[in-house]
């Protein structure tokens, strides 16, 4: 299998397209850390369905917005496989609203979860990886993140501030063996765009020329691919899997 | 072993240089061609080795081969 004898972590991993992440690693030999904030039973559900595939699994609560909540879980982590192989930083909330009425806390909070989050991961697990000269890094983006989308400028800053984050650490670490890539999602079938209006679904499948939204499982395939040996030349960059959305 | 020996060693681990090339005046980006990523690594390394925490602001002021034996020693 692609991934025998690697460790994973994969943050917000109880559903959606993280959940479909983890299954895909753990499918392809990877023990994987699923990382939930607040859902533990979902969290239990995605490992007792690894486990029931064969594959191994444990989960790991913490806030990612919170940097001692972060350390914890690395070091969870770390004591039960031993090292961390593969980081895939996938954890995000949306708190949509127009620029006019955005509130600071709203700005803030998908700052916090969505790109301090993955700094803090980052740097933590990247120490890891550099004693062992290999490690991969997903950093979940969106295409959102390129064009921007009324209604979220909160987090297509993020998601940009994501992009600038990745390019920057995929330079400083690249000399350790250490890959750092992007996967950029269009409109994927989910929780999070699940609220999102009717008309506005239809408007949003209108611009994508594969003619269908995405599944958590397109995103997960792209990962799976990044984090194999497939991908060792490759790092820096923004894989969009978006049905073409965005060219 | 001495703190420099010990030192030594981790240098020559870490940097692949010969063990001859460090001496105590060494300087790590000059004399043994580190850079800025390898020194972290190496302040890393130290660490483990000697079971002591070198903050930012001192790590910082390191820059010879000297300068971490003597606050290895002070710290230890």
């Amino acid at each position: 299998m692609l991934l025998d004898g690697k460790c994973a972590l994969v943050t917000g991993a109880s559903r959606g397209i993280g959940r479909a992440i983890a299954v895909k690693l753990a499918s392809e030999g990877a023990k994987v850390a699923l990382n939930y904030a607040g859902n533990a039973a979902a969290a239990e559900e995605v490992k007792k369905e690894i486990e029931a595939a064969g594959g191994q699994a444990i989960t790991v609560q913490a806030d990612v917005s919170d940097p001692a909540s972060v350390e914890a879980m690395i070091q969870t982590v770390v004591d039960a496989f031993g090292q961390i192989d593969i980081l895939v930083n996938n954890a995000g909330i949306t708190r949509d609203g127009l620029l006019l009425r955005m509130k600071d806390e709203d700005f803030d909070a998908v700052i916090n979860t969505n790109l301090k989050g993955i700094f803090y991961t980052t740097k933590l697990v990247s120490k890891l990886m550099m004693k062992k000269r290999f490690g991969r890094i997903v950093n979940m983006a969106s295409v959102v993140g390129l064009t921007g989308n009324a209604g979220q400028t909160n987090y297509a800053a993020a998601k940009a501030g994501v992009i600038g984050f990745s390019k920057s650490a995929a330079k400083e670490l690249a000399a350790r063996g250490i890959t750092v890539n992007m996967v950029a999602p269009g409109f994927i079938e989910t929780d999070m765009t699940a609220v999102i209006p009717e008309k506005a679904k239809e408007a949003m499948m209108g611009g994508i020329p594969l003619g269908r939204a995405g599944k958590p499982e397109d995103v997960a395939n792209a990962v799976l691919f990044l984090v194999s040996d497939q991908a060792a030349y490759i790092t820096g960059q923004v894989l969009k899997v978006d049905g073409g959305m965005v060219m | 072993m001495s703190t420099f020996e010990k030192v030594r060693d981790i240098v020559v681990e870490q940097l692949g240089v010969e063990a001859d090339e460090v001496t105590i005046e060494s300087t790590f980006i000059d004399d043994l061609g580190a850079d800025s990523l390898d020194i972290v690594e190496l302040i890393m390394a130290f660490e483990e080795e000697f079971g002591i925490e070198i903050p930012d602001e001192a790590a910082e002021k390191i820059k010879t081969v000297q300068d971490v034996v003597t606050y290895i020693d002070q710290n230890k």
